[in-house]
This record gives structure tokens, sequence and C-alpha cells, in this order.
């Protein structure tokens, strides 16, 4: 599996083997373009298909059809010509369409003519009280041990947040007889009704039926709260108990193990330090890249698919996925692409997969308590910054996201400000009474993923490479 | 915190942690491994030694940080577990040469 590329140059690489990427490499590579996948993980899938190769879950009630539909995806890869490499980390990506990848341990560089990059998405940070101790993970951590590895709760377990993953992996969950002892919902009461207004598209989604039928399946077994805040965990190197409140009454319960969650958001991280143009989005809180219809970013040959274009879920992503494939075919090999779908096809398909997705970004949105934290809250994981540290920075001067490094290295740790970033974003435009977008992000840059100087010393250079650094 | 189902079927490989034997299933990650062995897999943090442990599983946080087969730093949820590695939980930051 650890191999490295075939060949130095290819038509089309696609980065991410999830919904969107599968779809994407399987679409060039029938269309007969040279077509690489690099994909982080041990197998194809992403976190929505995870493990979809290798999962010991073999009932098939218990993932669920959605699930399943993934199956496919993978054997149309596996059917056509496309090289797919799995545990490789893309560490570099830069105008150029040049590619730096780091394959068990030896960095190879690849070249694109085009480049499809399908990172997917990450779950937003939720940074309470507590939410660094051991014993508090993501509900999507918890997905993905069930997926992979078939392991569930049994200790005393919390799922606290909000959004269509959290019903999921409760569902999920107390299929494979795992544990779970109370839902802690944090969806605003306000929500409901600013969502109101888009509730047609919703109910007429598939969206709906499935949903109202987990959310029964999981309330006829555990205790739901609803409109809960003030939510925060504790414990002495352990978490140990879990403290909220709902309906005016603040409530503390012994835990083992909290899950929280509340939405995924682009993983921004390789196609931001490539230079493609992000904005912020207001309505999903998040940054959002600058595509045009086919997904084509500001980076001429650079296109995004999949949740990294804008959250949209995985039936979305896998026709975003054949959208970019299909630009790529147009444009490198107009011929073949007579024999693909059509993009007028494809449009009508992703325009019914995304039907209720404002309803559920509205009813879904996070509450400003938990994106935005203050005292003693950890704001970055890595550098143990608090969200008071910041507010003392901007209070002292600090402008922005990359200014603060300086104060406080916040996103200079491995992690990269993935687990930080929105947090500092939000949380400094707040303070200074600026927007999001006025307040920017981190500028990011290669290596997008920590290597090691080792690897990067015994990357091959060329007398040229040599000459550019060396003086005399 | 975590159980495993009995329908993974999935045959065991036999993995060392701080020099104890644990055993895992084919295909587990080193942090699924871990957690599910029942012991303290907590790491101390480069910055102030708190201890963590994995957060999000899919490559993105870095609190699985851990040696394995003598090199440090590696991200325990990408990693699968292999006969007869080596697991060191990693107090603190990586060591020059591991």
């Amino acid at each position: 599996m650890t191999v490295a590329p075939k060949r130095e140059d290819y038509d089309v690489v696609v980065i991410g083997a999830g919904p969107a990427g599968l779809a994407a490499a399987a679409t060039s590579a029938e269309a007969g373009l040279s077509t690489l996948l690099l994909d982080e993980n041990v197998g194809p899938g992403g976190q929505v298909f995870r493990a979809i190769a290798s999962t010991p879950v073999t009932d098939r009630n218990q993932l669920g059809a959605d699930y399943w539909a993934g199956a496919d995806l993978v054997q149309s890869l596996r059917a056509s010509s496309a090289e797919v490499i799995h545990r490789a980390i893309v560490w570099s990506l830069d105008r150029n369409l040049e590619i730096a990848v780091s394959i068990g341990g030896a960095s190879a560089f690849v070249k694109a003519k085009r480049v499809i990059l399908a990172t997917g998405a990450l779950e937003r940070p939720f940074p309470i009280p507590g939410w660094t101790l051991p014993g508090v993970m993501t509900a999507g951590a918890a997905q993905t041990m069930l997926k992979s590895s078939a392991l569930v709760p049994d200790g005393r377990t919390v799922i606290a947040g909000q959004g269509p993953l959290l019903w999921l992996l409760a569902a999920q969950i107390l299929r494979l007889d795992g544990r779970i002892d109370r839902i802690l919902d944090t969806t605003e009461r306000g929500n409901y009704f600013a969502a109101l207004p888009h509730a047609f598209a919703f109910l007429t989604s598939p969206y709906f039926a499935k949903g109202l039928s987990m959310m029964r399946e999981v309330k006829a077994k555990v205790q739901v709260v609803s409109g809960v805040t003030e939510l925060s965990a504790s414990g002495d190197g352990q978490l140990a108990s879990v403290s909220y409140v709902a309906g005016g009454k603040r409530e503390t319960i012994p835990v083992d193990l909290l899950l929280l969650h509340q939405g995924v958001v682009p993983n921004v991280n390789l196609a931001m330090s490539a230079g493609v143009e992000h904005r912020w989005d207001d309505l999903q809180l998040c940054w959002s890249p600058v595509l045009d219809a086919s997904g084509n970013s500001t980076i001429p040959g650079i296109a995004i698919a999949g949740d990294g274009a804008g959250i949209g879920g995985a039936s979305a992503a896998v026709v975003r996925g054949r959208i970019a494939a299909l630009a790529a075919v147009e444009a490198l090999s107009p011929a073949a692409a007579a024999k693909l779908p059509a993009m007028a096809t494809l449009r009508s398909d992703l325009a019914k997969a995304e039907r209720g997705r404002v309803f559920l970004d509205t009813l879904f949105r996070p509450a400003p308590q938990f994106r935005i934290p203050s005292g003693e809250t950890i704001v970055c994981r890595c550098e143990e910054v608090t969200a008071k540290d910041v507010l003392d920075s901007v209070a002292i001067g600090a402008t922005g996201p990359n200014q603060l490094k300086a104060y406080r290295r916040t996103g200079m740790g491995p992690c990269q400000g993935r687990l930080c970033g929105l947090t500092v974003t939000e949380l400094m435009a707040q303070a200074r009474g600026k927007t999001p977008q006025e307040i920017g992000y981190y500028r990011l840059r290669a290596p997008v993923k920590p290597i090691t100087l080792a690897e990067l010393a015994a990357v091959p250079k060329s007398e040229a490479d040599v000459k550019a650094v060396v003086r005399g | 915190m975590f159980k495993r189902s009995e329908q993974d079927k999935r045959p065991p490989v036999k993995i060392f942690v701080d020099g104890v034997a644990v055993a895992a299933r084919q295909g587990d990650t080193v942090s699924a491994a871990l957690l599910a062995s029942g012991c303290d897999a907590r790491r101390a943090t480069a910055v102030s030694g708190a201890p963590r442990l994995p957060y999000c599983m899919m490559g993105v946080c870095f609190d699985c940080l851990v040696t394995i087969d003598g090199v440090g730093n590696r991200q325990g949820c990408l990693v699968p577990v292999a006969e007869g590695m080596q697991i060191e939980i990693q107090k603190g930051k990586r060591e020059i040469g591991k």
C-alpha cells in the first residue's frame, strides 16, 4: 500500500478519498485521464464512509443504507484505472500544481494538470471549559471508532451538542449495544423560528423522514434534555463530571465519556496554503472557498469538491466530485467528456442533493456561547492558550490571527489552527467590533502536515535547487 | 470507556504499550487499540504536561501523538497496528533522535 506514485505527471490528482474524491477520481479515470488519488487514511471512504471496505460492523442495518451507499463508489473507483495511494500525507500544494506527499516516511513530488481537492470537513471546535480533558472527544471520533473497529461507549456516556450527526451517532451506538446515559441538546430555541421559512424545502427532502425516524429511535431509549446552556466538563486529569443549565436549573452529573458535536466545517488548510481565496460564510459560520459553478477555485487548475467547498453533505459531495471531474475532462480531453453524464444533469442532481440544507444550517447554527468562549477556557489546544490570553493580547494591540501568533503562538502547534482557527477569528472579531471577514484567518503555509527535517533533507535536489540557497 | 462489539471477528494483533503486551485487532488504529485496551494511554502535553487522550480520531487534533517503534510524534489515529508494534505513551515533547 505504501508505495510511491508510479509517475511524476498526472492529468488529474485528487486529494482525499471520501465521497467527493472517490466520485471525482472514478469519473476522471473512466474518461481516460491519468488519475492519481491520494488519501491520508488506511482505506477509502473519508469520514462518512469510513472503513467502508473493512468495517467489522457487517449487519447492514446497524450503520444504515446511507453508509453502505459508499460501497458502490469504492467499487466504481476500483473498476477504473485510477491509481490510489492510501496513508499518503499531502503536505504541500502550490499554484504551479506541484504536490508534495509523504508516503511511508519518504516524500514524493508529482505534478498535475488539474488538482481536485476533496479534503472534506472536520468537526467545528467546541471550546467549553474542560474540553481538553481525557474522556472528552468529538462525536465524530466515537463514530470513527464504531465504524472502523466496532468500538462503542460502555461507561457513563453523555452526548452534547446539535446537528444531524449527533442523532445518527446515537442511533448507531444504541444499535451496537453501546451505552448513552443522556443527550444534551444545545440547539437554541430561536433557531426553530429562524428555520421555519426554509421548512418546506426540508420537509420535501430525504433528510426529513430519515432524521425524524432516527430521533424517535434514540428518544425511545435515552433521556434527551433540550435547551442546554452553560455546558462544562470537569475532572482532575480525567473527565469526572459534566455540568449544564436547562430550564433554569443547573445540573451536574458524573460521566466517563463526553462526546461533543456542533456541526462540521470545511477543512481548508491545504486549499488556503495553495492560495485559494476563501470568504467568511455568515450562515455556516466558517471559511468557504470562492468557487465557480464547476468547483474551480481562484487558482487556475485547482478545483474543490465535497464539504471542503462548503458543507453540503455526502450526497452533494458525490455530485460535486463528478462535476469537478467533468470540468477537468472537458478542459483536458473534450472528446471524452461527451461520453460522461451532461453537466446540466449533474447540476440538477446537485440541486436535489442540496435541498433542505439551508433549513439544517439555520436550525443547527451553533450558539455564540459555544463558539466564542471566555475566561480560562482553552482556545488553542496545542499551545494551551485561553480565551483570556487572546483577549489580553487584543487589549495590547494584536489585530488579527496572524499577529496573535507572535503574541501567543496560537495556531502554531501541530494542528496548525484546525482546532482553534475559527474560535480565534470569531473571538477577535467580537473583541474588536469587526466582522470575521475583516479579521481574517491564519496565513497557512506548507508543510500543512508536520514532516520531519530528516524527510525534508532526504528530498532529491537538483543543481538549481542548491544554487538557489547557497552563496558563491 | 469503550468496549468491543461481539460481532467483531477480526483476528487479534499483539502490540506492546510501554513494554506490556496488549491485544488489538487487525485494522485497529494505534489510538483505537489504546482506547479499547483499558490501559492508561494519557500522554502529557509538550507545553504544560497536561494529560490528554485522542480527541478527533481523524487526523486533525494531534492529541493522539505517540511514539511508535521508536519514532515520536506519530498520529496514532492514522497508523494501523501491526504485530509486535512497540508503543510508548509520549510524556512531554518529542525527544531528539526519537
